[in-house]
């Protein structure tokens, strides 16, 4: 297992986390900036191991909920301790929600046939204009688990041989899984 | 493709397979490009039965999601049902008391042997053997009687809940799956002197739609279709879970590759889920077949959350990510014929069409599972 954090560290990865197994179901947390994606595939690779699935999460407001849950935290310490002080509570505060990149996130699970270790590589893309490169290369199985995550979120495997509609209608334009979809 | 069928100096034409055709079982189209008889590239369509389970998954309940874990797989739901407990119950930290982990497992291999009767039949059918079927049938329709009388339900299932069982068994559920279980004995060795020793089938079958180890590697196949390659992989012996480890049971595994290898591998699941089922009814401990504080509504604490189980077609994977509230915020499901069909375009080439209807047989496809 030292030997993958260190093959991955090397690709280099933007961070390398042992999770907490048993309640987690995984034991690797790989996050790679979206170029990498192919070279943490070849140490997959190399070292014996299948891919499982790949998928989509739309992170859309994530950034903003957390700023002002920030906020908020903030402006409910200050009004206590203005009643400590007893004064007057301060003009709450309201979030700065400029400037905001909304994200999404592609995930590849891998694991091994023979022992159990599981590695989840994780990678985030913008979400206005979602790329990333295609696996399928190394692993033939990719091709389907990409195309479906493009179906369901727009992203774009930049290489994959065919990225047409494929679980959905031929003519499909929409992506149902992005939190702004409905019908 | 297109440029291939309208090249004058070969006769090769387009031919497609489905989405209505009695051999792709289900509404699955394969867009063929043949030659003669033979097969130059195999495309499978998908998405004829799509429903966005993952979408619907975000918009109701944790609970509320548990039906839909039954209409994936119809022929091995219990599987599906458990996969999706054993997430939730992961991410929420709910406790199983054991008798319902022995339920779970004793239904779940009920289920599976209910799956590979089916699976068993339909194959036969498809090599154009009609009889097979009907004793099968016979055989899973006892099974369906059993599981009736526990779930509530012949098809799907939704009999887990987080932390339990629903419903605890009846009197009648001990002798009557012991009483299956003699019978099912002594029809395996029928089974076997009518089929798998028939000189059809093996010609059919020995050496034909070979898939190697490494193929299942490079398309992350599982399941019968991985261990008919030699590779030894269960999730129920990788990864131990529920009460899976207490019980002695083996792995088959064949190491040829071909329709036989995956045809046996089946067959030997079926006595290897009895000799589970019979293990579990004679230690199947008393007390609750739910846990005591689970919370009416479930909150998991926010993340990724991943789980796996063995169903009768392969690794089934849930991930889940929870934002804290009480519905999820996504919801993937992994299936295990999706992976297992992909490898189909490599493996059928250049194969003759019969054969390689009988190498998709051999996959065991469940569309609604692959479509999701």
């Amino acid at each position: 297992m030292e030997n993958l954090i260190a093959q991955f560290e090397a690709i280099p990865a933007l961070a390398v986390k042992e999770a907490d197994y048993p309640v987690r179901g995984y034991h690797l947390e790989v996050t790679v900036a979206p170029e990498a994606v192919v070279a943490a595939a070849e140490v997959m690779d190399v070292a014996g191991y299948t891919l499982e699935a790949i998928t989509g999460i739309d992170w859309l407001g994530e950034e903003a909920r957390r700023r002002e849950a920030g906020v908020k935290a903030r402006n409910a310490a200050a009004v206590k301790a203005a009643k400590e002080a007893e004064e007057e509570p301060p003009e709450p505060e309201t979030a700065d929600l400029s400037g905001i990149t909304e994200e999404m996130e592609v995930v590849y699970d891998y694991t091994h046939y023979d022992h159990l270790f599981r590695v989840m590589v994780r990678c985030r893309v913008a979400r206005d204009n979602p790329g990333l490169p295609s696996i399928h290369q190394v692993f033939a199985g990719a091709d389907w688990h990409e195309k479906e995550t493009h179906d369901f979120f727009g992203i774009v495997f930049s290489g994959n041989p065919d990225l047409v509609p494929f679980i959905l209608p031929e003519d499909a334009d929409y992506h149902p899984l992005l939190k702004d979809f409905s019908t | 493709m297109i440029d291939l069928a309208l090249s004058q100096n070969k006769e090769i034409f387009v031919l497609n397979l489905g989405p209505q055709h009695p051999a792709t079982h289900g509404v699955l189209r394969v867009k063929l490009l043949m030659d003669g008889e033979y097969i130059v590239s195999a495309e499978p369509v998908l998405g004829y039965i799509h429903r966005m389970h993952e979408k619907m998954g975000e918009n109701r309940t944790w609970a509320q999601f548990m039906p839909n874990t039954g209409r994936l797989d119809y022929l091995g739901a219990l599987s599906y049902n458990h996969g999706y407990a054993r997430v939730v119950e992961r991410a929420a930290g709910i406790e199983v008391p054991e008798r319902a982990e022995y339920l779970r497992v004793i239904t779940v291999e009920l289920n599976r042997i209910a799956s590979h009767l089916l699976w068993f039949g339909a194959f036969v059918l498809d090599l154009g053997g009609f009889t097979p079927l009907l004793y099968a049938f016979d055989d899973r329709e006892m099974i369906l009687d059993l599981l009736e009388s526990v779930t509530g339900a012949r098809l799907t299932f939704c009999y887990f809940r987080f932390g339990g069982v629903y419903n605890d068994i009846d009197d009648n559920f001990v002798p009557g799956t012991r009483a299956f279980i003699k019978r099912l004995r002594k029809r395996m060795p029928e089974y076997h002197n009518l089929v798998t020793k028939n000189i059809i089938i093996i010609k059919r079958l020995r050496d034909v739609g070979p898939i190697s180890a490494g193929m299942c590697r490079r398309y992350g196949a599982t399941g019968p279709v991985a261990r008919g390659s030699g590779i030894n992989y269960d999730v129920r012996k990788n990864e131990p879970y529920s009460v899976y480890p207490e019980f002695d049971f083996d792995i088959p595994v064949y190491e040829d590759g071909d329709s036989m290898a995956r045809y046996m591998v089946r067959m030997d699941e079926i006595e290897q889920s009895m000799r589970i089922v019979e293990q579990a009814l004679d230690r199947l401990p008393d007390g609750p077949v739910m846990a005591e504080k689970v919370p009416k509504i479930i909150k998991p604490k926010p993340g990724d959350y991943y789980s796996v189980v063995e169903a009768a077609r392969g690794t089934f994977g849930v991930r889940v990510v929870s934002d804290g509230t009480n519905t999820p915020y996504r919801l993937k499901l992994r299936s295990p014929t999706f992976s297992n069909l992909s490898l189909y375009g490599e493996a059928a080439r250049g194969m003759l069409l019969a054969d390689a209807l009988a190498l998709m047989g051999s996959l065991d496809l469940v569309i609604p599972e692959i479509d999701r």
